[in-house]
Order: structure tokens, then C-alpha cells, then sequence
């Protein structure tokens, strides 16, 4: 196994180096103008100021001087700075990084608990009643577009019914607990401040239940369809020869061996994940990596773009090697070859 | 003789399909004795696996199964499932005939051993793993601390029998029911797994159900031996008398088809195959193959009766079909 | 298998054509009808809309009411007209970068597949690095980098999913390739061009089209939210993203994101089902 971690770890810095490079030329393909986003509108008439604000930026130079300033600054972690909010591309992203962490932290813990119960109650009840509700809710989770729903239930939840917070990670005029993880639900608890992890809370369960019911679906599918491959097992028989209760049978032994592809799943909606958090974010005015580039793609910040682009890549191609060590590890076959 | 350990009687499984229902067991009576080892020997699809399967109920919903089986004078048709678990690993023990596919992939032998003990014995789990190495002691297995943390890919076919076996075993059962336990083996490893049974079943008298095509496996093991055909017994007598003084065509079929050393004749199979089980004709279900069928095969059910040293199902019995 | 499985299959008679059970079942009726339903709609709906869906009438928020049935929004055009004609734009957008990605990639990663070679590791290494990247934020760099408008929205979702169908494509070439009947045209001296295009593509289509169809909608939903994200079409066409930013800025006239929102699901619902459908189709196998 050590040999097969090895080689896909050997992989991973040529892609990052592939997206690095493809992030750069998306980034060189913008017709209009970045001069105009640094400088303003109405400075562009002064030409000392274009002319220092190119310089400044690098802007002056051809294209492979370019990019060779932009790979070596790379290699010392220097993502540039923001056209935008005029700060460090690192420092924006690594700000954000736990506001998106604990989103998609409790839409996979929400995706993965609700995806795994469904599919047993699909697969236990096949063909009857539960097993459809159950598909066709799991099929709608994966319909329905992300960005509306959080608008319909924002309107039904807060405008209307006033159950839940409105959009923002916290109640309006509250400071964020003392950092630990920056992620707020886990700080305040280790502040011990209960009222404050309460409020968060509460305001992660829109975004996290908008984000999470796409990942429902393609877990409780593929749990269904595991253990309806193993609920007809030999040793399923066995076990219940051996005088189990069928709700042990069930668990014990039918789900732990279902379980195993639901890794891979899992890991592999990384990428479904990550979309679903860029528009979640924008609707839930959730202060992360999201809506970052988001506010990035609209006003043409090329260095931000880049910067969101190469932490995408790098943590999807990361979360891919962690699924496949993962996999090796839970499948016994695979770990002791 | 004393009071039989099992029973069956008149046991009937249907399996309701889009185009009929299949009926797999078709009246079978059947007793064991304690201590007694009974074959239940049958082509595939004779209906002998479903029959011991409804002992414990291991059939999935579909099934619609009929008649009597008890143990111990208890009924376990339309037992409540609480009762039947009771005895499932617990006084009536159950192995299989795929090993491979019988044990849990991702468990390794100690856990899926201990489960057996615990599911049915009070104790701290220690002492469930303790146990699982006396159990793979009683069956001879080779270096049992180790293989309790095997997982059942690493062992070979025997291995992994055995450890069914211990696991069936692990509540010392009165009965053990045995479903092709030697079919998916290599010929020296079924000889060792047929060892094991038989010293298991001198030591703690334990009564032995075994089902197998294999004459062969009857014939070194088994006490009596009923033979099937379409879901009903053609033959049953002791194992002697069936191999040597049997009256249906169908078992002197079966026995002609064994390949023997000490003679150079021909194999002979029996010709043609067995009925669709939903659509059998009148009568004996044997009479399109059979070699002596007469009007009288045709016109209504046979029934199981003595006849010369063993119980046969045929109506033209005794016939001199030859004894070799 | 258990016993009472061998003897159940040992004795069943044959079963019907496949087509006819996966047409009956009500998930291919249901996905039909909606798809029937949006291509009436696309052909149809200038003929008897009652407003035109640039058209400002007066009354402008309106909540439904009788001459409105669906509201309208803040210049006062009707909701329904224009989420009817924003079918116009969201579908035929979605076929196009299907049918061209498919097209594109098939083509790549056949080649890819038949080839071997350098050829192979090239568009193979060029794929990986496309997939590694989280699609919408390709998606979003490259429309932000190509400017807004639709046109340029399917560009960017080409690059974006073209990896998946070149790696399908591919995969199905090189299985197919050893099987005995390709070996058998090569070593009868057909040539290659021709073994490609008649023996092996023609077996390849069927897991093409069961992931065209389930990624339909899946286009449609990247669209959208494009187009929500301002990245996409650009207002004042009716695409439904459009629509749904436009009811975000007007949040309490609900009436207003409401409808664009149950039309996409109903399009991604129903192409789900279709595939879902076609997949029972062809391996009667699974559930």
C-alpha cells in the first residue's frame, strides 16, 4: 500500500503545476482592462498614475515574463495581491478558509448521516413506499438548483415563519468568539460561550441543509444500491444462522460492507461540494472562499482568481489522495497487499 | 428408538414467480435421531437445501412453506422469530457450502467466531476469544491464536470450512446441518473436513444433517440416506442397504453414474433432466428417464413404502435393477 | 447462491423484452411528458403567450393576480411569459454544450484510446488537470475571462466537462478494442479508420448517451447558476438564472424567483428520470 500512496503523492505537484499554469492563461484571457479595476475609471486618463500602477503590477511585462515572475513568486507563496481588496491573495484566502470549512464541514456531516439512513430504509423496504420517498427525495436533492432553494427557504424560514436567522455566519453587532480553528460553532464552544455556539448554529443549518441535500442523494443512492448487492450475500445467511437479531444482521454486517464504496463517493463529491458552496455562500452571506470568488469573478481580480483557483484545485486534488488512502485502508484486501 | 431430534413431516416450499408457483418441496417426511448422521443426497434443484432451510427459516420472505418441522417436539413452522433465533447457532448449528462467500469479507475470524459465542452465551468478549480458540482447536486448525486475526481471504478453502464449522459449533448444537459443506473443496480437503465432522460427532454425539450430490461424501459419513428427486424422497434406508439393496431406478441411476476404480465400464448418466418444478406431470415425477416405466407410473402420486431393505417411492419396485 | 435462488431460476421461463418494462415504468412516462411539455413550450409559446417578455406593462410587483398569474417584476413585465421563454434559452443552450462536448470529446478520447501512444498521454494528462480543477470555478474563471453573454457561456462549459466524455470515450475504446471481433476485422486486413467508425463506435454510444442524458441536466444547472452569478446570460434575457438573481433582489416578491426555480427542477427532475431509465434499459441488471 505504501507504494500506491507514494506514487499517486508523486502525481499530485505536476496537476498543480498543470492548474497553475491553466489558471494563468484563464487569467491573461480577460479582454477588458485590469488597469481599470486598480486605478478607477477616472484615473485612467492620467497617465502617470496608469503608468506607475503598471509597473506596480507587473502589467508592463510580455506574456512569459509574465509568467515566469508569477511561477516564481508561487513557489514562495506569494499568491499577489488583490486588485480588489488591495491585500495579500494568501491572507484573503486563508481569512476565509474556515467560514467554507465549517459549511461544508456540516453539509458533508448532514449529507453523509441523512444519505447513509436513507439508503438503508431504501434498500431494507425495497420496492415499497419508504424506498420511493426515499429515492425521490435523494433525486431531488440532486435536482434542484442550490441558489434557489436557499432563496425559498430563507423566505419561508425567515422572512415569513421569522424560525430562522436571516443570511451572515452571526447575529448582527456580535463580535466572532476568540480564534482557535476560525471555525465559529467550534471556537465558541471552547470559549465556553454556549449562547454565541448556539446562534451560529443555528445559522448554519439553511446553508448547511442547501448544500448537503445534493450529497443526500448520491450517498443514499449508492448505499442502497451496496447493500442491495449484499443483502443477498452468503454471509448474510450465515449471520442470521447465527441466530441474529436482522437489525444486527442489517448493521453489522450488510452496512459495514456497503459502506466501503460510500468512501470513495464521498470523497469524490469533494468538487459538487465546492460548487454548491460558492453559490450557498453568496445567497447565506457566508464570508468564505465562495463568495470570494465570486466577488473575485465579477470585478475581473485576476491575481484573486488565481489564487481561488489554485487552492480549489489543490484541495480537490488533495481530498482525491485522502479518499483513495482512506479506501486502502478500510478494504482489508486492498491494505495487506 | 428414541425420540427423534428433528422432524419433519409433510413439508411443503412453494416459491411464487410471475409464472406459477415452483414447488420445490413437494411432501417430504423426514426424521433424526440424536447422535444419527442422515445424507440427504439429490441432483441441483431437487429441492434438499430448501428443505433443511426451512428448519430454521433461512428462505426469504417469498417462501410459502407448509407441513411440520419440529424440534425436540417443538414446532418451528410459524415459530415466533425470536424462538428461531434462539436456536440458530444455539442448539441447532448451520454451515454452508461456499465458504468463500458464507464468511464476512471485512471481518476478521476472531470477530466473526465471537460473535457466534456472544450472540448466544452471557461473557466479557475475552472470554468469547477464548473460546474461539478452543473452537478452532475441536477442528484441528493449525496455529489458532494467529488465525483469529485472519481475515477470511487470506486462508485457503479447507481453512475457511473449518472455521465454519468451529462457528456453528461455537454453542455446542445437538444437531449441525450441513448444506454441500464439501462441494466447493479440493478432493484431499474434502477427506479432512469429512475427518473433522466425524470426529466432532463421536465426541459430542452430535446428529448430523448432511447434504451432498456426492454419493461418495453419504457414503463415508452418513448413517442413513434418503435420496431426493423433484422435491420428494425416492429412497431411504440405511446407508448399506441404499448403496447395495436399493429398489428405485432413480438411485440405481445416481450410483451407476459414479466413476469407480476397480472396474473399467462406461459411466452411464442418467438421460434427460429433471422437470420443471411448475409444471410436473401425474404421477411420478421420475417417468420420463426411467427405464422401467410402466401405465401405472403415470396415474397417480407414489408414495414413499417399505419394500425389501429399504423404503422406496416406486410402484414397480421391487424390479432387479441390478446390484454391482 | 442460495438454494432456493437456483432452484427459482432453474425453472423460470424466459422473460419479456426489455424495452417494453422500462417503458412502462412511470419514471420514463414522467420524464418524457416534462421534456414533451418544454419543447412545446419553446416552439409554441410566441403564438398564444399573453405578453411579450420584453414587454412593460404598467403594473409593476405585482403579486398573482387574475391578468397576471404569475406576477410581475420590478419593470413590470409578466413572470410567466418570460419563465416560459426563458426555456428558449436555458435548453437549447444546455443541448448545445452537450451535443458539442460529446462531439469533442468522444472524438479526443476515442483517438486517445485508439491510438495509444503519445497522443493518449497528451490529451489524457491535458484531462486530468481540467478535472482537477472544482468545475465551477473553471467555469467561472474562463466565462469571467471570455465576458459575459450565452455564447460564451457554452465556451466555457465545453472546456469544462469536455475531460469526462474524452475519459468515457476512451475507456470504451480500449475495452472494446480486445474483443474478439475487432481482433478478428484487423487481422482480416480491415483498415483502422473504418474498424474504428463501424465496429467499435457504434458499441460504444450506449453508456455516451445514458451520461448525456443524466448531464443534461446537470448543463442546465451550471447555466443557470452562471447566469445567476452574473457571469452568464445577461439581462434583460429571460434565462432562468437571470430570472432567479432578479427575484434575489427583489427577495420579498417571492412570486418573482419562484417559478424559474420549480422549471429547472422540472427539466433536471424529468432528464434524471429519462436516464435513469435508459440505464435500466440497458442492464436490466440493476435496480
Amino acid at each position: 500500500m505504501a507504494r500506491y500512496v507514494l506514487k499517486r503523492l508523486a502525481i499530485a505537484p505536476l496537476l498543480l503545476i498543470g492548474i497553475v499554469t491553466i489558471a494563468f492563461l484563464i487569467s491573461r484571457l480577460i479582454p477588458a482592462d485590469p488597469l481599470v479595476s486598480i486605478v478607477g475609471e477616472r484615473n485612467m486618463g492620467n497617465p502617470t498614475v496608469v503608468a506607475a500602477a503598471e509597473q506596480q503590477w507587473g502589467l508592463d511585462k510580455s506574456l512569459p515574463a509574465q509568467y515566469a515572475t508569477y511561477m516564481g513568486n508561487l513557489a514562495q507563496g506569494d499568491f499577489g495581491t488583490s486588485f480588489r481588496t488591495k491585500s495579500s491573495v494568501w491572507d484573503d484566502l486563508t481569512e476565509r478558509l474556515p467560514a467554507t470549512a465549517e459549511l461544508t464541514l456540516a453539509a458533508l456531516l448532514f449529507g453523509v448521516v441523512a444519505g447513509i439512513g436513507l439508503g438503508v430504509v431504501a434498500a431494507v423496504k425495497r420496492d415499497r413506499a419508504p424506498d420511493h420517498v426515499a429515492r425521490l427525495f435523494a433525486l431531488t436533492g440532486s435536482s434542484i438548483p442550490v441558489f434557489w432553494l436557499g432563496l425559498i427557504l430563507l423566505f419561508v424560514f425567515y422572512a415569513r415563519l421569522g424560525w430562522l436567522p436571516g443570511p451572515g455566519r452571526l447575529p448582527p453587532r456580535t463580535d466572532p468568539p476568540a480564534h482557535m480553528t476560525g471555525l465559529y460553532t467550534i471556537d465558541s464552544l471552547a470559549a465556553g460561550n454556549f449562547s454565541l455556539f448556539w446562534e451560529c448554529s443555528k445559522r448554519l443549518i439553511m446553508p448547511a441543509f442547501v448544500l448537503g441535500w445534493g450529497l443526500t442523494g448520491i450517498v443514499s443512492r449508492l448505499i442502497r444500491a451496496s447493500m442491495l448487492d449484499e443483502l443477498y450475500a452468503d454471509y448474510v445467511r450465515t449471520a442470521r444462522a447465527k441466530g441474529l437479531t436482522e437489525r444486527s444482521v442489517m448493521i453489522r454486517h450488510v452496512l459495514r460492507n456497503a459502506l466501503m464504496p460510500t468512501i470513495t463517493i464521498v470523497g469524490l463529491s469533494f468538487g459538487a461540494l465546492l460548487t454548491g458552496a460558492v453559490l450557498t455562500e453568496t445567497i447565506f452571506s457566508w464570508n468564505g472562499i465562495g463568495s470570494y470568488a465570486v466577488e473575485a469573478t465579477r470585478t475581473l481580480d485576476y491575481p484573486a482568481i488565481n489564487g481561488v483557483c489554485i487552492l480549489g484545485g489543490a484541495i480537490f486534488i488533495l481530498t482525491s489522495l485522502a479518499t483513495d488512502v482512506l479506501y486502502a485502508v478500510a478494504d482489508p484486501k486492498i491494505r495487506l497487499s | 428408538m428414541s425420540e427423534p431430534l428433528l422432524e419433519l413431516s409433510d413439508l411443503h416450499v412453494k416459491f411464487p414467480t410471475p409464472s406459477g408457483a415452483i414447488h420445490a418441496v413437494r411432501g417430504l417426511d423426514l426424521t433424526v435421531h440424536a447422535g444419527e448422521v442422515v445424507g440427504i443426497v439429490g441432483e441441483s434443484g431437487s429441492g434438499k437445501s430448501v428443505s433443511m432451510l426451512s428448519v430454521l427459516g433461512l428462505h426469504g420472505p417469498a417462501a410459502e412453506v407448509s407441513g411440520s418441522v419440529t424440534f425436540r417436539g417443538r414446532e418451528l413452522i410459524g415459530a415466533p422469530a425470536s424462538e428461531l433465533r434462539h436456536l440458530r447457532g444455539g442448539r441447532i448449528g448451520m454451515i454452508f457450502q461456499d465458504p468463500m462467500t458464507s464468511l464476512n469479507p471485512a471481518l476478521t475470524v476472531g470477530r466473526q467466531l465471537s460473535e457466534a459465542v456472544i450472540v448466544h452465551q452471557k461473557g466479557s468478549k475475552r472470554a468469547a476469544g477464548e473460546r474461539a480458540i478452543d473452537l478452532l482447536d475441536m477442528v484441528s486448525m493449525p496455529n489458532p491464536t494467529a488465525r483469529l486475526r485472519s481475515y477470511p481471504h487470506e486462508l485457503s478453502g479447507g481453512m475457511r470450512q473449518r472455521v465454519m464449522i468451529a462457528m456453528a459449533m461455537a454453542n455446542d448444537p445437538d444437531l449441525l446441518i450441513a448444506d454441500e459443506p464439501t462441494t466447493a473443496l479440493d478432493v484431499t480437503t474434502q477427506a479432512q473436513i469429512l475427518d473433522v465432522l466425524g470426529r466432532i460427532r463421536s465426541e459430542r454425539n452430535l446428529a448430523i444433517a448432511i447434504i451432498t450430490h456426492d454419493l461418495g461424501v453419504v457414503a463415508g459419513i452418513a448413517d442413513t440416506v434418503n435420496v431426493m428427486y423433484a422435491g420428494r424422497i425416492v429412497e431411504r434406508g440405511a446407508v448399506e442397504d441404499v448403496f447395495y439393496r436399493h429398489e428405485h431406478p432413480y438411485t440405481s441411476g445416481l450410483l451407476a453414474c459414479l466413476p469407480r476404480l476397480d472396474s473399467r465400464s462406461e459411466l452411464l448418466p442418467i438421460g434427460g433432466a429433471p422437470p420443471a418444478l411448475d409444471a410436473l406431470p401425474l404421477g411420478c415425477a421420475f417417468q420420463d428417464r426411467c427405464r422401467h416405466v410402466t401405465s401405472a407410473c403415470t396415474e397417480a402420486d407414489v408414495q414413499l413404502a417399505p419394500v425389501g431393505a429399504t423404503e422406496s417411492a416406486c410402484v414397480n419396485a421391487p424390479i432387479a435393477v441390478g446390484v454391482r | 447462491m442460495t438454494a432456493a435462488l437456483e432452484v427459482v431460476t432453474v425453472s423460470l421461463a424466459p422473460t419479456r423484452h426489455p424495452f417494453a418494462r422500462a417503458l412502462r415504468r412511470p419514471q420514463f412516462a414522467i420524464g418524457m411528458a416534462v421534456l414533451a411539455f418544454w419543447i412545446l413550450v419553446i416552439v409554441t409559446v410566441s403564438w398564444w403567450a399573453p405578453y411579450g417578455p420584453l414587454e412593460e406593462t404598467g403594473a409593476r410587483l405585482q403579486s398573482p393576480n387574475g391578468s397576471h398569474w404569475l406576477g410581475t417584476d420590478t419593470l413590470g413585465r409578466d413572470v410567466l411569459t418570460r419563465t416560459l421563454y426563458g426555456a428558449r434559452y436555458s435548453l437549447p443552450t444546455a443541448a448545445a454544450v452537450i451535443g458539442l462536448t460529446v462531439l469533442i470529446g468522444s472524438l479526443l478520447g476515442a483517438l486517445a484510446g485508439f491510438r495509444g501512444g503519445w497522443i493518449d498521454t497528451v490529451i489524457m494528462r491535458s484531462s486530468d488537470v481540467v478535472l482537477a480543477f472544482p468545475p465551477i470555478l473553471l467555469a467561472m474563471a474562463v466565462a469571467a475571462a471570455l465576458g459575459p453573454g450565452l455564447r460564451n457561456t457554452v465556451l466555457a462549459l465545453i472546456v469544462v466537462w469536455w475531460p469526462i466524455y474524452a475519459r468515457l470515450l476512451r475507456g470504451q475504446v480500449i475495452s472494446i478494442r480486445h474483443r474478439e471481433h475487432i481482433e478478428a476485422a484487423v487481422s482480416v486486413g480491415v483498415p483502422k479508420r473504418r474498424i474504428l467508425r463501424r465496429h467499435i463506435l457504434p458499441l460504444a454510444t450506449t453508456p455516451v448517451l445514458i451520461n448525456a442524458t443524466m448531464d443534461f441536466g446537470q448543463v442546465v444547472l451550471l447555466t443557470a447558476s452562471l447566469s445567476f452569478l452574473g457571469l452568464g446570460a445577461v439581462p434583460p434575457t429571460p434565462e432562468w438564472g437571470v430570472l432567479i438573481d432578479e427575484g434575489s433582489r427583489n427577495f420579498y416578491q417571492w412570486w418573482i424567483a419562484l417559478a424559474p426555480g420549480v422549471a429547472i427542477l422540472s427539466v433536471v427532475l424529468a432528464f434524471n428520470f429519462l436516464g435513469d431509465s435508459l440505464r435500466d434499459l440497458f442492464d436490466p441488471r440493476g435496480r
